[in-house]
């Protein structure tokens, strides 16, 4: 990884007055040990006119992969594969910003004994970094620096040549131009390089905010982007890390297949929190499942495919219910869940009527037999077409709950989403959605093959052309003595 | 056969003590009032791990073993422990003084809850003696003398009931000489013949069919023997075989006493073991002169033998005493072969009680007849998870088909269906057809084996949790409950049908770590381990990169529906390494199904291996076609961004040195690393171009996995490789791939060299390299199961996984640190299970079966080991 900075200057200012600001000789290469490997220091030019200081910092990749050793098992790291080829050795990633507050760290300090005048004022500045990883592209690039006074020119590079289909890639060549004081200069570098980068390689120490706050003090509260930079440059702290040593095994299963984590680790998503952005139609869909729960008098109720344990939530409050099973495959959202609910801080009493276990709902389960009901809550369009007999072996066949809510988007009302794009569905990992003619289809054999009645409902607006954006099924078992009340 | 299990001391000339015979399963409860001597007996008869004492079980509860404020809790304790044991099939002597009926009537329901006998061992001892012992005793100096006196009469008033309180066996040792010198034997339950490995011949139900029963022995290989009359009295294998029968030997048929006669000839012979049916204790029953009911068939037998008593008038007391004799079931061949006539749960294997009797002669009745007045049962054998086949009876079935592990061989001769015979261990089924119906069903005979061909749904017990699968070839192996875990998400979520999934490939391990300058893998370390292993031909075959795919191929949706008992039109499966469908769209698959098909229609191979479907182990290619994702985000960055960076700044140092800065040697290494960079991208490159559906796509098969009724993964690679280059050259659109081959003797020299120049020569022009298999496919070794192949990438490839700069001699020499134990074990451990699925597949075991193994490697490839191998 690279970069160069340039300025200019006359005779009565050279430009190698730099290597003072920078406490390093122009006519001299100069190296330096830093955490993830040999920094180097030199000047491709050197004038009164023009003066170049390039800092290459050697990355020794097989270092780096060795510092993420992990426990036992003979001692690999616990990385996927592609974790062991990456573009750390290239890329300006976060490892150059810490390069660079290593070797620069009196200039970002803004501090010069021999030219204290120089460092204070603003100097004719030109940043070159060929290989900058910028997650966001140009766009980006621009938005963090511009404001900044800099002029921007970043140029999107090929992923490769031969294969023009693949795209670009993430990295831009930067050049930046502008009169700044250098200090300020690198301090933006510092920030902002890791910033654009944002990958999850980078190893943050507690006392990083401290070090967002020095660095950015001066041009980071007045920054338009303030809350990307922040957000950026502090999560990656929590979720990535957690993420890591969560779910490893699934990880191992993505690399197996030569695919990614995010692929199949995905039934958490973290950037959506309905909790604390309620989305409407969320909180209607549990409101109708809560109106069809108590119509059908159920006290034990399992909610299959629970997710986050929103339901889970909504369920405890009423009196009425006095056992709650929350039912997930992803081990991941039972941990949210059990977080979200406060599990582990939970009156005895309370906790006594929830639990929350690991199933699928493609196996029979004897754990599930012997409910009231079973709500299925947005769960069977996740499920690819020819598994849902299984599903519905296991639920209607097997646990045959009193009753059985199943709710799914209707995809007739797509067309009024306005942010989704025509054909797309709502989520990227629902396999089908169906309009609600596809849906009785399908309820109805269900209720005729396995003993239940049907009867179906609308949750949010019923638009007249294509109805609610979520449809419902009520399914009441026809041996149970209580069926629902009407 | 007994077992002396001590000898007491024996010096001073004293005589000779009493024998007290001990099953090897059972609650021994000693009986002794305080001071009687049981601790020390119990430590001379038995293991220290055998006895559970009171006093120490109050000891563990509060720190006091006198504390008798304890002893509730005690009990408890040594209630659980002792329940532990008995569950666990292990002999458990009760070192309490059990003088009142009421704990030992605890101790009783406790041995009958698990089904092992209670023995009841009374050490009667005058109470001076016990009195003269706990005053040497510190902890018991302060016994009061009450104390011993009133356990003394607890324990005379006991001495008479205690059969009657249910102990099978009941030794009274009278004073402290006969105490001492006691000797305690154990003795095998009597249906313990784990010892006797067969080969055995299993036959079903005979129900009077003499004819038949001949007919069968004889296709068996087995020889009759006649008597003066011409009946058949006995018969015998020349290879030493023993039939075993499942009991209904009686009833319903033309000749239950010459049945009888022969089978009885063959037991006392020696040629052959018998287990009762509910129709011999019936028989025994009204033979004792009991009142039963003479329906089903009993009223025929009782005619028969009135007539045989004419003529041979001790035919009836011999055939009671035969019928008398026959125990409920019989554990065989070390454990792993159960017999018994109606079935039996695993739990109930060896165990002795009314109850296992019971369940043996009739199964798992509900109490309820149907409208047939025939006795309802429950499925037991759709809930076996037992280690031990179990083979029975008693159900009439058209044919006899495996269900998890247990098989019926009622093949209804009687109502003239046909009388069946399972060879063991080879599992072939041996029948002959019924002469004729000699008795009419009351109940038209089910359609299908208990279960079906299927069994039953999946459930979620199949997989979850902690889990050890037995494989025939490497033993038990096991699956961690977090493996198993995250398993079930990516089964659940994005495997394609279980049914279609009947295999997994397993990993493999890289050979051994070269120390040849410039290499990490080389040719030589893997011919090193085969001839380590004592294998001498290996096959060197061509690694392809790509994806790994399997194939599943059906003839038509009709056989897919028939076989794997899918409800689509689909003709077969194409999935990843870990289940998930290869192509998003069904139809892409279909159309490579298609071209499958096809060549293997041109080939011949359907009416060849007699199968309607196959399965194919493959590489598709190229990389590209599924990995892009990873190749964009990860591959080819890298290859980017080193591009962006290294011409600035080589460019950048050229001008530094151009001004005489001193930067040579900084320059000199950028140079190898741009050029390290370079090499990493042609390799990738190698792997990637553009497909448009299925043009450009290629389908390396590189093994037949498995045919109908065949399991095709031990065939010597040679013939498999045969089968494969069929299929490629019957091939008229272009998927199909040839996979390079060449064969290599481990101990000549020339042929090592000519193995390595292959590879050198292979990946020289951009192949990924090779993987090293015996010719013979599945070898044991001194060590067990030897590792089924070895792979040998090539130089540059391994840039892909070890990074662009691996070559560079620091860097070699730190990553050749790398260690391979759990990458051959764990590839060892997959392997097995993938053959087990294979041959729980090919032997048309239930489903659930067959997917335990595979979802045991997809759980296995979670495990924690160094991906780079």
């Amino acid at each position: 990884m690279f970069l160069t900075i340039s300025t200019t200057g006359s005779a009565e200012y050279p430009a190698t007055d730099l290597g003072f600001l920078l406490h390093k000789h122009p006519e001299k290469a100069q190296s330096f040990a830093t955490s993830h490997g040999t920094a180097h220091v030199f000047y491709p030019e050197a004038s009164e006119r023009r003066c170049t200081a390039a800092l290459l910092l050697e990355v020794d990749p097989v270092a780096l992969v060795r510092r993420g050793k992990g426990k036992g098992r003979g001692g690999p790291s616990d990385m996927a594969l592609a974790g062991y080829v990456n573009d750390r050795p290239y890329a300006a990633s976060s490892l150059l910003a810490v390069a660079l507050s290593a070797v620069f760290s009196t200039a970002m300090k803004g501090v010069c004994r021999t030219r204290p005048e120089r460092a204070a004022e603003p100097l004719p500045l030109c940043v070159g970094i060929p290989a900058l990883p910028a997650k966001g592209g140009a766009a980006v690039v621009r938005a963090l620096f511009e404001p900044l006074g800099w002029t921007v020119t970043a140029e999107p590079r090929a992923l490769d040549e031969r294969f023009p289909e693949w795209g670009d890639s993430r990295y831009v060549a930067l050049t930046l131009e502008g009169r700044l004081r250098l200090s300020d200069a690198l301090r933006h570098l510092y920030v902002l390089l890791p910033v654009l980068d944002d990958a999850k390689h980078y190893w943050i120490a507690s006392d990083e905010v401290d070090k967002l706050l020095r660095a950015g003090d001066g041009w980071l509260a007045g920054h338009p982007e303030q809350k990307l930079i922040t957000s950026r440059y502090l999560s990656r702290r929590w979720s990535l890390t957690r993420q890591a040593m969560e779910r490893l095994e699934l990880a191992r299963l993505a690399a197996a297949d030569d695919s990614e984590a995010e692929e199949i680790d995905n039934a958490v998503d973290e950037t959506a929190d309905t909790e604390e952005r309620p989305v409407p139609l969320a909180v209607r869909r549990r409101e109708a499942i809560l109106g069809a729960l108590r119509a059908a008098a159920a006290g034990r109720i399992l909610d299959l495919g629970c997710g986050q344990g929103q339901l889970v939530g909504e369920l405890l409050k009423d009196a009425r219910i006095t056992e709650v099973v929350g039912v997930d495959v992803s081990v991941r959202a039972l941990t949210a869940a059990a977080r979200r609910l406060r599990l582990e801080r939970m009156p005895e009493r309370q906790s006594d009527r929830v639990r929350l276990i690991q199933g699928s709902l493609t196996y029979t389960d004897t754990r599930l037999k012997g409910y009231d009901a079973a709500v299925l809550s947005e769960v069977i369009e996740h499920l690819d077409l020819p598994r849902l007999p299984a599903l519905e072996y296991a639920v209607f066949g097997a646990a045959r709950p009193a009753s059985v809510i199943v709710t799914t988007p209707n995809a007739e009302y797509n067309v009024r989403w306005e942010t989704l794009p025509a054909g797309r569905m709502r989520h990227g990992d629902h396999r089908f959605e169906w309009t609600r003619a596809q849906f009785r289809h399908w309820a109805q054999g269900v209720a005729e093959r396995r003993g239940y009645g049907v009867e179906f409902s609308a949750v949010g607006d019923d638009d007249p052309e294509v109805g609610p954006p979520t449809q419902m099924a009520v399914f009441s078992r026809s041996d149970a003595s209580e069926g629902v009340a009407a | 056969m007994t077992t002396v299990r001590s000898a007491p001391f024996d010096g001073g000339g004293r005589r000779e003590g009493r024998t007290l015979a001990v099953t090897d399963l059972s609650l021994v409860v000693l009986v002794g009032s305080t001071g009687s001597g049981k601790s020390t007996f119990a430590r001379r008869h038995f293991k220290p791990t055998e006895v559970i004492s009171s006093d120490f079980c109050r000891g563990l509860v509060s720190d006091d073993e006198n504390d008798q404020s304890a002893s509730s809790d005690a009990f408890d304790v040594l209630h659980y422990i002792v329940g532990k044991r008995l569950a666990a099939g292990r002999l458990t002597v009760v070192d309490a003084t059990n003088v009142q009926s009421e704990s030992r009537g605890q101790l009783v329901r406790l041995a009958r809850e698990h089904d092992v006998l209670p023995i009841a061992i009374v050490l009667d001892v005058p109470e001076a003696v016990c009195a003269e012992r706990n005053a040497t005793r510190r902890d018991r100096a302060d016994l009061p003398r009450h104390v011993i006196a009133r356990q003394q009469r607890e324990l005379r008033r006991s001495l008479r009931s205690l059969e009657r309180e249910g102990f099978r066996k009941v030794h009274i040792l009278r004073g402290a000489e006969e105490v001492a010198a006691a000797e305690v034997e154990l003795e095998r339950r009597f249906n313990d013949l784990r010892h006797l490995t067969g080969p055995f011949d299993i036959i079903g139900d005979v129900h009077g069919c003499r004819a038949e029963l001949v007919a069968l022995l004889v296709r068996l290989g087995y020889e009759p023997r006649y008597d003066e009359a011409g009946r058949p009295v006995g018969a015998a294998h020349p290879k030493g075989r023993t039939a075993v029968f499942v009991g209904d030997l009686v009833d319903r048929g033309p000749d239950s006493p010459g049945v009888l006669r022969l089978v009885m000839g063959m037991v006392a012979d020696g040629d052959a073991l018998c287990v009762s049916g509910n129709h011999e204790n019936k028989l025994g029953r009204h033979l004792k002169g009991r009142q039963v009911k003479h329906s089903h068939g009993l009223a025929e037998t009782i005619e028969q033998l009135a007539a045989v008593h004419q003529e041979e008038p001790g035919f009836t007391a011999r055939a009671q005493e035969f019928i008398g004799s026959l125990v409920s079931h019989y554990v065989l061949d070390g454990g792993g072969l159960v017999v018994c006539h109606a079935g039996l749960p695993e739990k109930y294997h060896g165990r002795t009680s009314g109850r296992v009797r019971s369940f043996a002669l009739y199964g798992d009745t509900t109490g309820e007849t149907d409208e047939y007045g025939l006795p309802v049962r429950y499925p037991w054998a759709e809930e076996y998870h037992g280690r031990a086949t179990v083979v029975y009876g008693h159900t009439p079935v058209p044919h006899a088909s495996w269900l998890n592990n247990t098989i019926c061989l009622d093949t209804a001769c009687v109502f003239g269906g046909k009388l069946t015979a399972l060879r063991w261990p080879e599992r072939e089924l041996v029948d002959v057809p019924a002469e004729r119906v000699w008795y009419e069903p009351v109940r038209p005979l089910a359609g299908e084996a208990p279960g079906g061909h299927d069994g039953r749904p999946l459930d979620l017990a199949d997989v979850s949790g902690r889990r050890v699968v037995e494989t025939a070839h490497h033993g038990r192996v096991a699956v961690r409950a977090e493996n198993a875990a995250a398993a079930l998400e990516v089964m659940s979520r994005f495997a394609i049908d279980p049914r279609l999934l009947a295999y997994l490939p397993p990993t493999m391990a890289p050979c051994a770590t070269s120390e040849r300058d410039g290499y990490l893998e080389h040719p030589a370390e893997a011919f090193a381990a085969y001839r380590a292993d004592g294998v001498r031909q290996v096959v060197c075959e061509e690694k392809h990169m790509g994806s790994r795919a399997v194939a599943l191929v059906c003839r038509d949706a009709e056989t897919a529906r028939k076989r794997f008992g899918t409800g689509g039109d689909e003709t077969g499966a194409l999935y990843t390494r870990t289940g998930r469908p290869f192509f998003d769209d069904p139809a892409m698959t279909e159309r490579l199904l298609g071209r499958l098909r096809g060549s293997v229609e041109a080939a011949g191979l359907w009416d060849e291996l007699g199968s309607d479907w196959l399965l194919l182990d493959a590489e598709l290619l190229p990389w590209s076609l599924k990995a892009s994702g990873l190749l964009r985000r990860q591959y080819a960055a890298v290859g980017a961004a080193s591009r962006a960076v290294f011409p600035g700044a080589l460019a950048a140092l050229g001008d530094a040195a151009a001004r005489g800065v001193d930067v040579e040697e900084l320059l000199a290494r950028q140079r190898e690393r741009a050029a390290d960079a370079s090499a990493f991208t042609e390799a990738y490159r190698r792997y990637c171009w553009p497909t448009v559906d299925l043009d450009g796509v290629r389908f390396a098969p590189f093994q037949l996995l498995a045919v109908e009724g065949r399991s095709l993964a031990a065939l010597p690679h040679d013939e498999q490789l045969a089968l494969i280059d069929r299929l490629v050259d019957h091939d008229g659109t272009g998927l199909l791939a040839r996979t390079r081959r060449l064969i290599v003797d481990t101990e000549d020299e020339a042929s090592l060299d000519a193995g390595i120049r292959w590879w050198l020569d292979l990946t020289a022009e951009g192949g990924e390299g090779m993987v090293v298999k015996p010719l013979q496919a599945s070898v044991r070794g001194p060590k067990g199961l030897v590792q089924p192949g070895i792979k040998c990438r090539g130089r540059e490839y391994l840039r892909i996984i070890y990074g662009p700069e691996y070559t560079r001699p620091g860097n070699l020499a730190r990553l050749r640190s790398r260690s391979l134990g759990h990458k051959r074990s764990l590839a060892l451990r997959e392997y097995a299970l993938g053959l087990e699925a294979l041959d729980r597949l090919a032997t048309g075991e239930p489903l659930w079966r067959v997917h335990e193994a595979v979802f045991a490697v997809l759980a296995l490839e979670s495990e924690p080991v160094d991906p780079r191998l």
